[in-house]
């Protein structure tokens, strides 16, 4: 534990730094496969959709103790059509028949009963009408529709209109990951995954609201400085609240794994397990969008804006001739213990080595400019005062 | 709602506290019922969601014809007796959805209890038959002669099958006029057959009747009604002023009274049914093609207020008042979704969500104590806290606005584990980041706090966007979850801002905090802040660097650099810079 609370301070500090946004090709080529195969699962595989969405009859027989054939020839002798008779790990079987009105439900519910040797009263039945299940869905839908376009306008008025559509990027990332998953497993789709499906919606979304806000906080004034690109900004704010992220995905995580091990013991298939899986997948992506896609996206997109390309030319110059001072700084660097000016020139040198690529960090007296910039406070010297405690 | 950042934590928790207690009172107030109310999927039961049709196809369903649908099909569920059962409306105009939710009944009985459309008339009885099928081939035997009668008979039931969606609905027979041919169908109606007794097919009441008693004992003949359902304006079960036996009081409105009198005046005069002969002195109240009740007249009923008399039981007179009063729906239902569960099921499923509920918390709380030491105990408190604040807001609502909780609700529940948990680490890491920042630890609980606090009203306003969208625009179980994502999301919220913060506050003002304990979770050597320089973390930083070939005069500079800047960005940028020289 304590060494992710030391990463933890190395993350914030920077001393760790991964380059989440930089290396956005890498996660664009890991996702883009991902996202190929849950299409390609949709489109080929499609989704096996519950009675709920299709109508049908669905007959849930716990401790049945006829056999599926005989289950199933009795529906099928009832219904006249086809059914699909499934036994759960904890021995309830499952029948499911085409749409039957109420009065056919409840003769055939007595006559699975008798079959099965279980009172029809004992049996969990399910009845819906073929056009009830377009209607949930559409509703849903509806909802969907109607939501992302609030959630829109608030993280435009909030934010602003890239960070509204990097998050949106994200959130349709996650959901055609956990509806392909859906599709890649044949995992049945029942009202249950559907509210799963949206809490992934609910959840993705705060994941990367939690991340933008630390990116709106360190990219405060930043076209009015010439230290830090928004790239690095971004990615410095990525790597502070990537901690949280575990945590919390963790902490998310835990009580759904909680609901499958339980549900999967327990019940066999069922509304919780429905519910778990979905969200399970889902909260796995919103953690990994949230972190390699949202802002990733975002920087790109910032990129475009010409106050942030004159910001890029600006910082580059700037460390190009940081770099010249670097090395003079370095040979003075044995004896400038304290010297604040050779401390930044050791690092400005540092940076120009360490990398070729054009992501190199500022020195700390830019930085403090920027700092500056970003916010008006007043910062005594703590260490001082901490130091007279001890 | 929210408190400066240099609050005075004691008023938020009193604050809190008194809701808490408060609200506790109140919920648990003796005498009251405070328990959760259980949706289906927990307890067993049935639900049928009906979707209403109007009766005159084309046209739109009234919002006032849709609250006397729902107020006839709760009076029948009422009339079941069974607590809990409720009815509601989700949707309006001819979108609507009605939901019924009947606990600890099986689907049969609920769904012919809602399904009774139910169109009601009484008629005068023309005679009364045994309730076999008699061949028409020797109908002679019955009542005259009806060799023609067999071909009418086959398209009229075909007729009367069509118009209810294919379904098994009784079968009636219906004429204009009373003939042989009539009455050889009837002769062949087959009143042992128990699709026959179920009803579900409407009867013209201008027409004469032949149809069977509901009960399957008797077959009936009757004329064309004298009064319809609409004319009733009130029935009840009332015991007999003897206190022996049960009998159903009717009133009519004037129309209705007035074709009591003139046809009890008419009928009581005429010979007893059964006799034989024809007409008969009873009157048929029949529902939806059958026949629920034939009392016969005594006396003349003058006063549009009538009385049934018969060997009821209670249950009998009740069903039969229900059916009286609340017999004639403004529309047509339609069954979409029925889903019933037995109670041994539902019991499993609010087991197993407890359980993983239990599980979830407790591997969630291990964890924080074990990454925040202290501070995670806060967290764990604070989800304790969380935990009686959504039951008691859940028994709150149980009781005011009928909220049930169902496995979707469950769901939603544990998941808001998570997310409320985040609230905290969301609020622990900005403190953290504070502290690295070199603040103290006054200072961090609350500047971090301030961080901390737009994130978290940013991330918490679009959870709860998503579950107020969601109530407003889904039926059925969707609508559970998202009342609860919406409550746990205020719930998180109300126990961050009033109940986290002030004791992260209070506790921070104590020396075992600000020590920087192992124990805190906040102590400087895990942290790594700036005070941890003269430490063995600071040692082995330095090291580290060495081995990045800096000089350690460098890392002496940087961290007087440090020093000076004390900044956010200031600090972690050269930090930057010194991991990749």
């Amino acid at each position: 534990m304590s060494s992710i609370t030391n990463i933890g301070q190395r993350l914030y500090r920077g001393e760790v730094s991964y380059d989440f946004v930089g290396r956005w090709k890498r996660w664009y080529i890991f996702s883009a496969i991902i996202l190929l195969v849950a299409i390609g699962s949709l489109a080929f595989r499609g989704l096996n959709l519950g009675i709920e969405f299709r109508g049908g009859a669905d007959f849930a027989i716990p401790n049945a103790t006829c056999s599926v054939s005989e289950a199933r020839e009795v529906a099928e002798a009832e219904t006249g059509g086809q059914t699909i008779v499934t036994v759960a790990s904890s021995g309830t079987m499952r029948v499911q028949t085409i749409p039957l009105t109420s009065a056919e439900s409840i003769e055939l519910s007595e006559s699975l009963g008798d079959v099965c040797g279980v009172a029809a009263s004992d049996i969990t039945v399910q009845v819906v009408g073929p056009t009830w299940g377009a209607e949930i869905s559409s509703k849903a839908l509806q909802g969907l529709v109607i939501f992302l376009a609030l959630v829109t306008i608030f993280l435009t008025i909030y934010f602003e209109w890239r960070m509204a559509i990097g998050a949106l990027v994200a959130l349709v990332h996650d959901l055609v990951i956990t509806v392909g998953i859906y599709a890649l497993f044949g995992l049945e789709v029942t009202p249950a995954t559907a509210i799963g499906v949206l809490t992934i919606l609910a959840y993705s979304l705060y994941d990367t609201v939690v991340v933008y806000d630390k990116v709106k906080e360190n990219t405060r004034g930043i076209a009015g400085q010439s230290v830090m690109t928004y790239d690095e900004a971004a990615n410095l704010a990525v790597n502070q609240t990537v901690v949280r992220s575990i945590n919390t995905s963790l902490t998310s995580l835990l009580p759904v794994l909680a609901i499958i091990i339980v549900g999967a013991g327990l019940l066999g298939a069922g509304t919780l397990l429905d519910l778990a899986v979905a969200l399970a997948v889902g909260m796995a992506a919103g953690t990994y969008s949230s972190i390699f896609i949202a802002t990733p996206v975002l920087a790109q997109l910032k990129r475009q804006q010409p106050e942030m390309k004159a910001l890029a030319a600006r910082v580059q110059a700037r460390r190009k001739q940081a770099a010249k001072v670097g090395v003079k700084g370095q040979d003075s660097a044995g004896d400038g213990a304290g010297d604040s000016a050779g401390d930044s020139a050791a690092d400005g040198a540092g940076a120009a080595a360490g990398s070729a690529t054009a992501a190199s960090p500022a020195s700390p007296e830019e930085l403090r400019e920027l700092a500056r910039v970003q916010s008006g406070e007043r910062h005594q010297p703590k260490r001082k005062s901490r130091r007279k405690r001890r | 709602m929210a408190p400066p950042a240099t609050s005075k934590p004691g008023r938020s928790l009193i604050a809190l506290i008194v809701l808490l207690i408060g609200g506790a009172v109140w919920a648990f107030w003796p005498g009251t019922d405070s328990s959760v109310r259980l949706g289906l999927d927990l307890q067993g039961g049935t639900q049928v969601i009906l979707v209403p049709q109007p009766v005159v196809e084309g046209t739109e369903i009234t919002e006032e014809q849709l609250a006397q649908t729902v107020e006839i099909i709760r009076a029948r569920v009422d009339g079941l007796g069974v607590a809990e059962a409720e009815v509601t409306t989700q949707g309006s105009g001819n979108s609507a959805a009605i939901v019924v939710s009947v606990p600890g009944l099986g689907q049969d009985r609920v769904v012919e209890l809602v399904q009774r459309t139910a169109l009601l008339n009484f008629r005068p009885v023309w005679n009364v038959l045994s309730p076999f099928p008699i061949d028409p081939a020797d109908a002679d035997a019955a009542d005259g002669d009806a060799a023609d009668g067999d071909a009418a008979e086959t398209e009229e039931s075909a007729d009367e099958s069509a118009s209810d969606d294919g379904a098994q609905s009784a079968e009636i027979v219906q004429a204009p006029d009373y003939s042989p041919e009539f009455q050889a169908e009837v002769d062949a109606l087959d009143c042992i057959d128990p699709v026959n007794l179920a009803g579900g097919t409407p009867d013209d009441p201008t027409e004469w009747l032949g149809a069977c008693d509901q009960s399957g004992g008797q077959k009936y003949v009757m004329e064309p009604a004298f009064i319809e359902g609409v004319s009733v304006t009130d029935a009840n079960a009332q015991l007999t002023q003897q206190g022996i036996g049960w009998v159903v009081t009717l009133e009519f409105d004037s129309e209705g009274a007035g074709a009591l009198a003139e046809a009890s005046t008419e009928l009581s005069a005429l010979p007893e049914c059964g006799s034989g002969a024809t007409p008969c002195n009873a009157f048929a109240i029949v529902l939806d093609g059958v026949v629920v009740s034939a009392p016969r007249f005594n006396e003349p009923i003058l006063g549009g207020q009538a009385q049934i008399e018969g060997d009821f039981n209670v249950e009998e007179a009740r069903d039969l008042a229900n059916v009286l009063k609340y017999g004639a729906l403004p529309v047509t239902l339609d069954v979409v979704d029925i889903t019933s569960v037995s109670a041994t099921v539902g019991g499993d499923q609010l087991r197993a969500g407890i359980i993983a509920g239990l599980i979830g918390l407790a591997l969630v709380s291990i964890y924080l104590l074990l990454y925040y030491r202290v501070l995670g105990l806060v967290a764990v408190m604070s989800l304790a806290v969380a935990g009686g604040l959504l039951y008691l807001f859940v028994v709150i609502f149980s009781k005011t606005i009928g909220l049930t909780l169902t496995l979707a609700g469950v769901a939603g529940a544990i998941v808001a584990v998570g997310i409320t948990a985040d609230s905290f680490i969301v609020y622990f890491e900005r403190m953290r980041d504070e502290l690295r920042d070199g603040r103290s630890l006054r200072q961090a609980c609350d500047s971090g706090w301030v961080r901390a606090r737009r994130t978290l009203l940013a991330a918490d306003f679009v959870t709860l966007l998503a579950a107020v969208v969601l109530y407003f625009l889904s039926i059925g179980s969707v609508r559970g979850f998202a009342f609860i994502l919406g409550l746990t999301t205020v719930i998180d919220l109300i126990i961050a801002f009033w109940f986290t913060h002030p004791v992260v506050v209070l506790m921070g003002r104590r020396k075992f905090m600000q020590g920087g304990s192992k124990w805190s979770g906040l102590d400087p050597e895990r942290l790594g802040g700036h005070s941890a320089l003269d430490t063995l973390a600071g040692q082995s930083r330095r090291k580290r660097r060495d081995d990045y070939q800096s000089s350690t005069a460098d890392d002496a500079a940087g961290n007087a650099a440090d020093d000076a800047a004390g900044d956010t960005a200031g600090d972690t940028a050269s930090d930057t810079t010194e991991v990749r020289s």
